[in-house]
This record gives structure tokens, sequence and C-alpha cells, in this order.
């Protein structure tokens, strides 16, 4: 193998080995614990959360390969997708989990443009976006359709396996019509009723009304800690909004009990637990040093009880996470760790 | 119990195959090349010239200045160029060619005795510069340099460092289990020289053999203690030693004596233990060779100025080689140069295989900030900020910001960094940049 008097081997510089973890794996192992909160809300919402999540899931797909195929063949002349490093399926599946079933899906299909578009690509696409792009989509969405956007459709309906909620296929640009009845969210209820539902039922089962991706919060955390065992999961952010908001709205509850939840309830409904699990822990927008971590997923925390107990809004959790989503670059130059062997922190 | 450590570090692969091969003597190559540099520091200035007769042992170089040490011939056989070769860096360097001569015994004819006892700090220091030593734990700084800091400075501990924690690396292990006695007539020496009042042997968790012997071998003197820190990459670096066994930290830019410490090699402190009382020069060291590349693998007692060529050759090259690296997988340096000559400084020799590296080979993605390499860097820096700014050429933010001159390239952040950036390696082209720029 020698030629000449160098030997055929690969030269580069230390280190030479490698932990073996990629990008590629991470994401996918994402994608594997998400799939039983989707299995989860099918069998809630039937054909309905199929289409949704699927079509949030396709547009994804579809508008990351367009964008990121024209952009590698302007940078690096050669087109290739960036399809496979799995950060578009999961931000699709996301998006779709925190859609109402009863979403039209051309507005689905709409979300997940803008997901890829403006959430993700106009910053330079994977790891260059300061906010979770399924959140963003979401919350696009909300201004765009505010009706179709919290009209809740009963979960657990008989016909949902063999019939798709009239709404779902609603032609682009026609306003969607619901039949039946359609509820508000437990949320709303605990908002403008000061009526607290049982939350023994929604820790196994989820809430009656709500977003695909409000399921068993059990479940979630089950997944979540899945990724977690794995190190793909910052187990501290979820704990952090957690311990905030128990400490937060427990202390509401005790001045106030007939207007302020408990901690529990607070905890279980909406879509705290993905959100707090899945997308708070977005590795791109979350921080990197050990206290910024404690200080953004408290942030959430706090965020979640002040935007439900008080806001406009009978739900936050969105505008919660992308709030601190926003904060992350200062909270990374705040949190500097110090540095071995130096005295004071500098700037 | 809970062993001692530093906070942060990596786990690699320990991949330690050779810790119960014993060290074994390797044959002399047709020609042993002795670079003039194997040292930080002034190179030596060769006393011989081509066609002279040296005699193992022998100076064959002399010390230029107090930075610098003298050479010995390692075999008895004719000088057969002085001229430049090739080094691990891919550098061509001054040396000294000797081609030993087939039929000579190889003894050692060039010693000068010395009764250590009656030696004063200063003699011994100048006695260890005699014998060419070097730190022989891959950093190559001029022994007698390290254990003579400025006469300012009070030095209270002297640590041993036998941590080892580069993975398949086991020749200091091996030196602790069959030269026990050599470790400890060195840390006496040294001792005396620096007026520390103890001396601590570190090494892991994965030594305890050699631990239990050396506590053993110590025993007589209440000065010297063991301990048995956890098995974690880098706990062999200076820094992380002072952290992990004292609780201090180095200051930044600065020196272990600044907090009255000198660290030295476990190998280092056992030639010096062996050598400096026989008035030995250095001609031979002891170096690990490993991994799936050869199928001979051990540890060896190896002449300095050896070619890569004949050591692969005896330690049996086999086709899975992919990677050959002087030193270990973390911080090493691949070479492919069949002439590269080992130096004082070659702790091992690594040959990988292709499922050894395959591990390291992966596609290039922008950071996702997962945070691995900043809850992995023992410094405490963020190399993904750090990466970042590369990227963008911001080296002096780097420096001023983000602390660039702490880092001291254990590589921990490339080796955990799932989208395979190569973060250690822009840092080394960032300092350079910086060292230049400063140099006008």
């Amino acid at each position: 193998m020698a030629d000449n008097n160098y030997l055929d081997v690969e030269l580069h510089t230390s280190p030479h080995f490698s932990k073996g973890q990629s990008v590629e794996n991470i994401m996918l192992n994402v994608v594997w614990a998400l799939i039983p909160i989707v299995l989860f809300s099918i069998f809630k919402y039937g054909l309905s959360a199929i289409a949704v999540i699927g079509t949030t899931t396709f547009s994804c797909l579809v508008t990351e390969f367009i964008i990121s195929r024209r952009i590698a063949r302007k940078e690096l002349g050669e087109a290739e997708s960036s399809l496979g490093d799995y950060s578009a399926i999961i931000t699709g599946i996301l998006l779709g989990l925190t859609l109402p079933a009863a979403l039209p899906l051309w507005m689905a299909f709409v979300g997940g443009v803008i997901a890829i578009v403006v959430g993700k690509w106009t910053f330079g696409g994977l790891g260059q976006n300061p906010f979770n792009p399924a959140l963003v989509s979401r919350i696009i969405l909300q201004a765009a359709f505010p009706v179709p956007m919290t009209t809740w459709y009963p979960a657990w309906q008989s016909s949902r396996f063999t019939e798709f909620i009239s709404s779902t296929l609603t032609t682009p640009f026609m306003a969607p019509v619901t039949d039946g009845v359609t509820g508000a969210t437990v949320l709303a209820v605990m908002k403008f009723d000061h009526i607290f539902l049982d939350s023994m039922d929604v820790m196994l089962l989820g809430e009656p009304h709500g977003s695909l991706g409000e399921i068993s919060p059990l479940l979630i955390l089950i997944c979540g800690g899945y990724l977690a065992v794995r190190k793909m999961l910052d187990w501290r952010i979820p704990l952090a909004i957690f311990t905030a908001m128990i400490l937060l709205s427990l202390s509401f509850h005790l001045l106030d009990e007939a207007r302020f939840p408990p901690a529990s309830f607070m905890l279980l409904t909406g879509g705290l637990m993905l959100g707090a699990v899945f997308m708070a822990t977005d590795m791109v927008s979350s921080p990197v040093t050990p206290w910024g971590v404690w200080i953004y997923g408290g942030l959430i925390g706090f965020l979640v009880v002040i935007i439900r107990l008080f806001g406009g809004l009978p739900e936050g959790v969105a505008y919660a996470i992308v709030l601190a989503n926003s904060v992350v670059p200062i909270l990374n130059q705040l949190t500097k760790p110090r540095v071995y062997g130096i005295k004071t922190v500098s700037g | 119990m809970r062993l001692r450590t530093f906070s942060h570090g990596v786990h690699p692969a320990e991949a330690k195959i050779t810790s119960d091969a014993k060290i074994r003597r390797f044959p002399f190559a047709n020609e042993l090349t002795v670079l003039l540099s194997q040292h930080i520091g002034r190179p030596a200035k060769a006393i011989v010239f081509k066609g002279q007769e040296v005699v193992r042992g022998e100076r064959i170089a002399e010390a230029d200045g107090r930075m610098s040490i003298p050479l010995f011939a390692p075999a008895t056989g004719v000088v057969s160029e002085v001229g430049e070769t090739i080094n691990a860096d891919g550098v061509m360097t001054p040396s000294i060619t000797i081609k030993p001569f087939p039929a000579s015994e190889q003894i050692v004819h060039h010693k000068k005795a010395l009764d250590v006892d009656k030696l004063t700090p200063d003699e011994l220091v100048s006695a260890i510069q005699n014998i060419g030593m070097v730190g022989l734990g891959g950093a190559a700084f001029t022994a007698h340099v390290k254990f003579s800091p400025p006469k300012d400075k009070t030095i209270e501990t002297f640590i041993v460092n036998g941590c080892e924690c580069e993975p398949y690396l086991t020749a200091d292990h091996r030196v602790m289990l069959e030269h026990p006695e050599d470790v400890i007539s060195g840390i006496k020496i040294i001792l005396k020289i620096t007026g520390a009042d103890r001396a601590i042997i570190a090494t892991e968790s994965n030594k305890q053999d050699a631990a239990d012997l050396l506590a053993e071998a110590a025993k007589d003197d209440e000065r010297i203690s063991v301990e048995v820190l956890k098995t974690k990459y880098p706990q062999g670096a200076e820094k992380l030693l002072t952290r992990a066994l004292l609780g201090k930290d180095v200051p930044s830019g600065g020196l272990p004596a600044d907090i009255g410490v000198v660290v030295s090699n476990v190998t280092t402190v056992a030639e010096i233990g062996a050598l400096l009382p026989m008035g030995c020069g250095i001609i031979e060291r002891v170096i690990t060779i490993s991994g799936q590349g050869v199928s001979k693998p051990g540890n060896f007692r190896v002449p300095i100025g050896t070619p890569l060529e004949f050591v692969l050759e005896k330690a049996g090259l086999n086709d899975q080689a992919r990677q050959v690296i002087f030193g270990g997988p973390m911080m090493g340096k691949s070479v492919s140069y069949l002439g590269t000559p080992i130096t004082e400084g070659v702790t091992s020799i690594v040959v990988l295989s292709e499922s050894e590296l395959a591990a390291g080979t992966g596609k290039i993605h922008a950071c996702i900030q997962c945070a691995e390499c900043v809850s992995s860097c023992p410094i405490h820096l963020n190399p993904s900020k750090l990466g970042r700014l590369a990227r963008k050429s911001r080296f002096d933010e780097m420096v001023e910001e983000y602390n660039l001159f702490d880092c001291f390239e254990c590589g921990s952040c490339s080796y955990v960094c799932p989208s395979h950036i190569p973060l250690v390696q822009m840092f080394r082209i960032a300092k350079k940049v910086v060292r230049s720029k400063a140099s006008g």
C-alpha cells in the first residue's frame, strides 16, 4: 500500500475519533418519538387527523425540497435537497399537531409552506432559525384564519374513521362550514366561565376539544422521556417550564380559588405538554448555556400562566415559546459560563 | 466511593488493547534519524560530521542555550548524513542520520554515574538537561525548564501525571507497572529540585493495578501519595489535574507554577529516575503500537530516530490500515511519510482501520445548537459560538469575548459534534491567524 515513500492513508488533523452522533440520527429519533403521538391523535380524531398532519408534513417536505435544491445549486453548484436531515418532516408533524382537527386542508397546506419559507429559510435553513418554524406558522395561521383556527370539533366521534369532518375538505378560499356541534376548549371554559374540568381524564386521554396534539400528556411525557434518555432532548427545559408554572399558578390559585385554576389543571391542559416537551426543546431555538436553559424554561412557564390567566386568549403556549425564543441570543450572552482559570466573567 | 474528576469532558472508547502487553525491546532499523528539534525550544546543534563513527549513548548534538537539550546516538554506527528530514508535521527539519553497525553489541558506553543525593537542586536541573530529557507525555517541553520555575514561585505540590486518558495508549500504564521503583526515585529527585512538600501520583480508575503497585512502592515516603481519578478524557491535561486533585485553577495564560504546582508525565519521571543516576542520555523511549491496522500491537522500547516504515513493518501493518497517528486519536498527528522518525515526544503509533475511523466520517451540517460541545468543553468555553465566529473570520471577537486562547485543543467539541463541524480545527487556524497578526 506504499506509494514511493508515502503510505496510502488518510491525513487530517485531530481529533481522529468521533462520538458517531449525527444530525440525521437525532432528527430521526425525534420523528420516532413523535409517531406514537400522531397515532394517538389519529385514534382520537380519525381521518381528519391523518389528513391534516399528512398535509402539513407533505407541504413542509415539498417546500423544503424546492428551496433547499435551489439554494444548494446557487451555493454549491449542485442541486442537493436537505430532506435527508429529517428536520422538515419534524416541522411538518409538529405543525400538524398544533392545528385543530377541523381545519380545512388547504389552510394546513399553506401553513406548511409558511413554516418552511418564513420560519426556516428566510433565516438560512437548518440551524439558523431563531424561532421554532412550526410555531411561527401556527401564529401566522391564527392571525390569518382566526375562526377556523379556533373551531374545536369534538374528539371521539363514532364516525371519525369513516368520514372526514365536513370542514376538512373545504375548497381553497371558501369559508369552511362546520356542521354539528363544536365545543370550547377546557382552557376557554376556564377563562370565560371559571369552570375547571377534572384533570385525571385529561392526564390519560387529553382534552375532549382541542388541537390534534393535545392528546394524553402522559404519552407525550413518555415519548419525550425516550429522547431525554438518549440525550437528544434537554430535560431541563420542560422541568423549568413545569416548575415555573406550578409555582406561579399555585400562588394565584391560593389567592383566589374560584378564579384561578390549580397547578395540575394548568399543566395538563391545552398545548402545554406538547409545547414544553417537543417545541421549547427545539435545539436550534433554545439556549446553549446551562443557566440560559433554566431561565428560558422558567420564562416560558411564566409567560404561559400570565397569558392564560390575564391575556386576551385562552391559550398562550405558542406565543410564550416564540417570545422566549427571541431572547435566546441575549440569554446565551448573559449566562456565559465561568471559563476555567478566569476569575471574573467578561462582557 | 465517588472518584474525583473535573466537570465536563467526554468518554471515547478506551480501546486499551495493549494494557497487558509487557514492554519489549524493539530491534534497530537500518537507519536512525535523530531530529535536532525533538522538543519545544531551540534546536540542538550537531557536533558530528558525515562519516564519523559514533558509539551508542555518545553525544551527537549539544544544547543551544538554556531552552535546548543535547542529543545522543541511539545506536553504535556511522553518521551517514547531517541534513534534513520530514518531521511528523510534514516540515523539513535538520537531522542527523546514523547507520547502526549490524555486528555491534550496542552497549551503552557513555555513562557518567552521578551521586544524585549529593547534588544541589541547581546541579540536578543541569543534570536533567544534560541527559536530554523532555516531557515524554507528548508535548516534549524541555524537562529541566519545567522543573525550575521562576525563583519567586513557591512549589508546594508535584503532580505525577499517570492518567494517560487518550484511547489506545498504554505506555505510561506499562511503565508504572514494570518500573514503579524508577517512578519513585524520579519523584524524589524532582521533589528535591522543586522543593515541593508532597507528590501526588494521579492515575485513572482503569489503571487501578498500577495505582496499587505504586502505593506499595511509595509507602516508605509519606510525601508521596497515589490518587485514582475517574476515567474520563481529557483528565491528563494538567489544568484539569489541578482542578480534580486540588480544586484549584491554573490562571488563564499562566502556568501550574502560579498556583504552586509542577505537573510531569509519569514516564518522564521514571526515565529521570532510571537515567539520571547512571548519567545516561535518553536514546530510546517506550511507545504503544496499537489499532486494528497492525497485526502485532504491543508496548515497545524503541530507539529514538526509528523511521515509521520500520515500526510498521515490525508491527505487521495490514491492509485494514486507513490512518496512521503519532500519539493518540484525540490529539495525535496523522502522518503518511514512511521516513518520519520517532522522537522523544511520540507516545504511540496508532493505526486505525476503516471501522475504527468510520464514526468520524459524516456529512457536515450547520450548527443546530444542541449544546453538546458546550457541555463537554473542559474549559467551559462555548465552542458553538466560537465556531460561528470562526466561519465569519471574526477572530478578534473570538479572543476577546470568548476566550479562544484558553482552549488547549483537546478536541472534545469536534468529537461530540453531531453536525461534524471541525470545531477545534477551526480554532487552531483562528489562533494561528491571530498570532501571525500580532507578530506583524
